[in-house]
């Protein structure tokens, strides 16, 4: 079992043009909703405010990772902290990566999520499905829900 | 998304937390494995077959109990725990949320870099 939130979306446009609205601040904050203080640099955090209408209270705050031209865009978050009352720094944060790849059409785009804290290996959840044939219904949606075909 | 359903769903983020850390381990999957089949089990069976103490049986239940995953029932003067599928639900639900979330954002995306 994985603890990974999987993505892949075709796009009709260059990988250059994708690039630019992922690693742009402001472009990304057009399509994202969030208003950022400034460009993302490696290693450092980026602050900004959420615009989406309803959440304009909501901050965002996320530490870029990496951002390798055209191929790779990186950041730790801690997804949708939304509660302002709530200290979610404490929380291990989870990973986000935009791969680019140049296919005929345009560009494919690889989103993953992940870091979910620690879900059980795949090694530890078929032992564990061997051990108990009466294991339910409920481990089998939520393997469906987070397990990745590889 | 609805502000209420977000905001119930931030409520729980720190409990599952706890869910995701109680399950990232043998000993306890173990446990929870000999449970799910719906019998409520006392520590005495629980630590049948297992190279622990009793004390740290009890120590790892304690942790699947603060995650919702045991409920500790009392037979006379026996305690028993049994197993408690809620918490599994919560995962799933968080997952799809966040999951949703991204489906949306990609598709603003896609409107954004192919106008």
């Amino acid at each position: 079992m994985s603890n990974v939130i999987e993505k892949r979306i075709e796009l009709k446009a260059p990988v250059s043009r994708v690039w630019r609205a992922l690693t742009d601040y402001r472009e990304f904050g057009e399509w994202f909703r969030v208003k950022l203080d400034g460009p993302f640099v490696p290693g450092q955090v980026s602050h900004g405010q959420i615009t989406y209408p309803g959440y304009e209270h909501v901050k965002w705050e996320a530490v870029v990772q990496k951002l390798e031209p055209e191929r790779l865009f990186s950041f730790t978050w801690h997804p949708y902290a939304v509660d302002p009352k709530m200290d979610y720094s404490k929380e291990t944060p989870t990973l986000v990566e935009f791969r680019l790849e140049k296919i005929a059409s345009g560009t494919l785009l690889l989103l993953t999520e992940s870091g979910f804290d620690k879900i059980p290996s795949d090694r530890r959840l078929e032992a564990f499905r061997m051990n108990d044939g009466g294991w339910t219904q409920q481990m089998k949606n939520i393997e469906k829900h987070v397990a990745q075909t590889p | 998304m609805s502000h209420k359903r977000l905001s119930r769903i931030a409520a729980k983020r720190r409990p599952r937390a706890l869910v995701f850390a109680a399950l990232g381990d043998g000993t306890r999957l173990a446990l929870v494995a000999k449970l799910c089949g719906g019998e409520p089990h006392s520590i005495s069976q629980l630590t049948e077959g297992s190279k622990l103490t009793r004390q740290a049986i009890t120590k790892h239940l304690r942790v699947l109990e603060r995650a919702g995953f045991v409920r500790c029932v009392h037979a006379g003067r026996e305690s028993r725990y049994e197993f408690d599928p809620e918490p599994i639900e919560g995962i799933k639900e968080y997952l799809d949320f966040v999951s949703a979330q991204w489906d949306q954002a990609l598709a603003r995306l896609k409107s954004f870099v192919e106008e």
